[in-house]
């Protein structure tokens, strides 16, 4: 056994305060493979990994690793006996030069005080040719992109001669051929005998490089195969536990006149000439590639970017919008995309970050007790669950983050609701609640537009999708329609087939 | 079950309440050392010598509530002074501005405030509006501010009538206006912070100015009204300073000032990592750091080991504030 496993993770428990992240988690790699850990946004697949590379204490279980029991303290014990991890969110020194990046913390030395800024530079770019990368390494790691900063860190990661290599959504910025090039240095370390551990939602990468393949689902283990006994629908099986097609309740409802039109929109580079109209109870769904420019759009409607140019129209009326403010005033709300970033006020409490958008109705002195009851009435709704109102919103698990912000828009009854990427990060059930409840919305006849890059959700919901490429429309589709191969046609920027472009060009 | 409840309860209150705890032991430290130091008197002469700082600190915690700081307040209390002085000097005094009547004092304190206004809107915009770092934009306020001190007059505005000296040296009975025009402010901060929705928006910007945009908070608006009412604390302080001392003056007045008030600030739990700020932390942070001016004078202890006390208090009730936000974190 001991020869068989380089790393087995038994029994794993991660407690955070409210939640239960990982619960008795199961994980054997063999050298010198690829094994790939699928579930759900939210499963526990990245706690695990933090937590076996010492950036999370963990519960309880036990870590084996190289035939003995281990207990990383911190990240530089992890990758001192041979564990590196390619982070999901990256976080170069972005004033700093690339091989400043790959060296940090361990820069060649001239002597015991000096860096030789010489051999810093030159064995980057040793690494990068033994790779076969093509970055420069003088350039300052922000003037990259996000793919060739995916690059470096991948490289970094290499560079530490590991045993394992851990790659948590490497591909998710990457372009095709840059895919190709990791999918290359993943067979080199392979036929080194280094072990990867895969993160990935993408089916077909997943198929093609990995041997075997966990599967947790709420931060529990469903089990582990060999990858070529498993399938597609087998394995969505597992991380959902259930038949996919419960997953996104669409209610029927009625579809009304055109209430929320917007004509050629544009903002930069990213949104580029687009036109679209929501009728009354339509759920419009916006596809495309990450960086399609969908929210920049909507942020260029909700006021938060500077318009260019083009018209947005609410019932008829022209609408003038510069800030967040007047969006919100004229009755349109937005959740956005980056949760932490512009969404909670951590350190404020559920009552607060319920009522922040309508405090305007509150009075002065405030109105605690109307407060206190609105946050009542619209939480409970919707089954945000947190053990007080008073709690602050950093104690919640993201599912409940999220549904205290849909409750925010909600409470400004807006009759325009866009949301992005509203059920990332979050739990499988949590989804499909609030999947539920944007089907509710629009059948209280408000026009609802929801961005998504998980086509099974966009499909799942909507009753017309747009897709952009490049800060361009590139199709819009109605629902019988529908096909992931369609949808990733325009999602690439190819071209319609020839009935459909026929369908699009009267739609606008 | 409900006794672990109970005692979590207990622990909360103390790490929300600690501070005050540090005050009550402070306190009876002193006492025990020199009986006079808990008495009236003194209890008088401690409260009247921290009520301008206590100003200061209740305009400055606002600031750094909302993620800034503001290093100008002394200057611009200075400023505030040498000018509400200069209009309400006596008659016989030799005047500032010869010729100048000498004015009510009602125009002397608005001409003051009317200062604060200036300089801290200069501040808000500057950080609103330039993005300048709040602490590169009220450094320079701090130096402009205490230049335009020194050009407006050498030396000391002094002989100032009764009327304008009222606020800083009056009293009503056994009650120091000092002390409860400190008392007032206290409890319009605190009304701010609780009651009104510019109180909640500095929380929220403070705590993430993304999410305060897109929540349809004007920001700008927010951090502009900030900063005035930062310097319009700091304004009234000098007001008080020049009332109680019957001077101003352009080297020393309100020197440094700046510094006690964001120490008292901090050391009320106002977090310098913005959004986290409580009013009765505060009160307690002013008192704590006039009990330790005033009781280390009462002990005997020599100034400098006055400041090494201040230094290390200032420094563990940080410590000990991170520390229990990154449990809660």
């Amino acid at each position: 056994m001991a020869d068989e496993y380089i790393l087995e993770m038994h029994g794993i428990c991660k407690y955070f305060p409210g939640v239960k992240a990982l619960d008795g988690v199961e994980l054997q790699v063999r050298p010198g493979t690829v094994h790939t850990l699928m579930g759900e946004n939210g499963a526990g697949k990245s706690t695990l990994m933090k937590c076996l590379i010492g950036m999370q204490p963990v519960t309880e279980g036990q870590i084996i690793y190289k035939g003995q029991e281990v207990h990383f303290k911190s990240v530089q014990d992890s990758i001192h006996a041979g564990i590196t991890m390619i982070q999901q969110e990256l976080s170069p020194v972005l004033e700093r030069t690339v091989a400043d990046n790959l060296w940090l913390g361990r820069e060649p030395m001239k002597n015991k005080f000096m860096c030789d800024n010489k051999a810093l530079y030159v064995e980057a770019e040793k690494l990068f040719k033994k790779l076969n990368l093509d970055v420069d390494v003088y350039a300052k790691m922000k003037d990259l992109t996000v793919a060739k900063q995916q690059m470096v860190e991948i490289a970094k990661a290499v560079s530490h001669d590991a045993s394992i290599v851990i790659m948590d959504e490497p591909t998710s910025a990457l372009t095709d051929a840059e895919v190709e090039d990791l999918f290359r240095i993943i067979a080199d370390l392979k036929s080194k005998n280094v072990a990867i551990i895969y993160i990935s939602h993408k089916m077909d990468e997943i198929f093609r490089i990995s041997d075997d393949i966990t599967v947790f689902r709420d931060g529990t283990y469903v089990g582990t195969d060999r990858a070529a006994n498993l399938n597609h629908d087998k394995l969505i099986e597992m991380m959902v536990g259930r038949k996919i097609t419960n997953m996104f309740p669409k209610i029927p409802c009625p579809i009304g006149d055109v209430m929320f039109k917007v004509e050629n929109l544009s903002s930069g580079k990213q949104v580029k000439n687009v036109s679209f109209e929501v009728r009354k109870g339509e759920i419009l769904g916006f596809a495309g590639l990450v960086g399609a420019g969908r929210t920049e759009t909507m942020e260029t409607i909700f006021g938060m970017r500077k318009k260019d140019s083009g018209k947005v129209y609410l019932n008829g009326k022209e609408l003038d919008i510069k800030s967040p403010r007047d969006a919100i005033d004229n009755r349109i709300g937005m959740l956005t995309e980056d949760r932490r970033g512009n969404g909670i006020f951590g350190l404020l409490s559920i009552t607060d970050n319920t009522t922040v958008a309508n405090w305007k109705a509150y009075g002065m002195p405030m109105n605690h007790k109307q407060m206190l009851k609105d946050t009542e009435e619209f939480n409970t709704k919707i089954r945000t669950k947190t053990p007080t109102w008073e709690t602050r919103i950093m104690n919640l698990s993201g599912g409940n983050q999220q549904k205290v912000l849909l409750a925010r828009w909600l409470l400004t009854a807006p009759d325009v609701l866009i949301v992005d990427e509203p059920t990332r990060g979050i739990d499988v059930g949590a989804k499909s609640e609030i999947h539920e409840l944007l089907s509710k919305l629009a059948g209280e006849g408000k026009a609802v537009i929801v961005i998504s890059s998980e086509m099974p959700e966009v499909m799942g919901i909507s009753d017309r999708i747009v897709v952009m490429h490049e800060g361009e429309m590139t199709g819009i589709i109605e629902r019988k329609d529908f096909s992931q191969e369609l949808l990733m046609r325009y999602a690439t920027g190819g071209s319609a087939i020839e009935g459909l472009k026929q369908t699009v060009n009267a739609e606008s | 079950m409900k006794s672990k409840a109970d005692k979590s309860q207990f622990s909360k209150f103390l790490s929300d309440n600690g501070i005050w705890v540090v005050l009550v032991v402070l306190i009876i430290a002193i006492t025990l050392v020199n009986r006079n130091f808990l008495t009236p008197q003194n209890a008088v002469a401690l409260l009247t010598g921290e009520s301008v700082k206590g100003v200061l600190t209740f305009g400055v915690m606002m600031a750094i509530l909302s993620k800034g700081i503001d290093l100008s307040t002394g200057s611009v209390a200075a400023l505030s002074a040498i000018v509400s002085a200069a209009l309400c000097q006596q008659a016989t005094a030799t005047k500032l501005w010869a010729g100048l009547g000498t004015m009510p004092a009602i125009v002397g304190i608005l001409a003051g405030i009317a200062i604060g206004c200036i300089v801290g809107f200069a501040n808000g915009w500057m950080v609103a509006y330039l993005h300048l770092h709040p602490f590169i934009a009220t450094l320079g306020t701090q130096l402009i501010c205490r230049a335009i001190c020194k050009l407006l007059t050498p030396g000391p505005v002094s002989k100032l009538t009764p009327g304008f000296r009222f606020l800083g040296n009056g009293r009503i009975g056994p009650l120091h206006m000092i002390v409860l025009v400190m008392i007032i402010l206290f409890c319009i901060s605190a009304f701010i912070l609780r009651e009104t929705r510019f109180g909640k928006s500095v929380y929220a910007v403070g705590g993430n100015d993304q999410a305060a945009r897109v929540a349809g908070i004007n920001v700008e608006s927010v951090l502009i009204r900030v900063y005035m009412w930062c310097s319009v604390c700091a304004a009234l302080g000098g007001i008080l300073l020049a009332g109680r001392s019957d001077s101003a003056d352009p080297a020393n007045t309100g020197l440094n000032y700046e510094l006690d008030a964001i120490a008292a600030a901090t050391v009320g739990g106002t977090s310098q990592t913005g959004g986290i700020c409580r009013i009765s932390g505060v009160a307690a942070g002013i008192l704590i750091m006039g009990v330790i001016n005033n009781g280390m004078v009462m002990m005997g202890v020599n100034d400098q080991m006055t400041f090494i006390v201040k230094g290390l208090i200032i420094i563990g009730a940080v410590a000990f504030d991170m520390r229990k936000n990154r449990v809660k974190a």
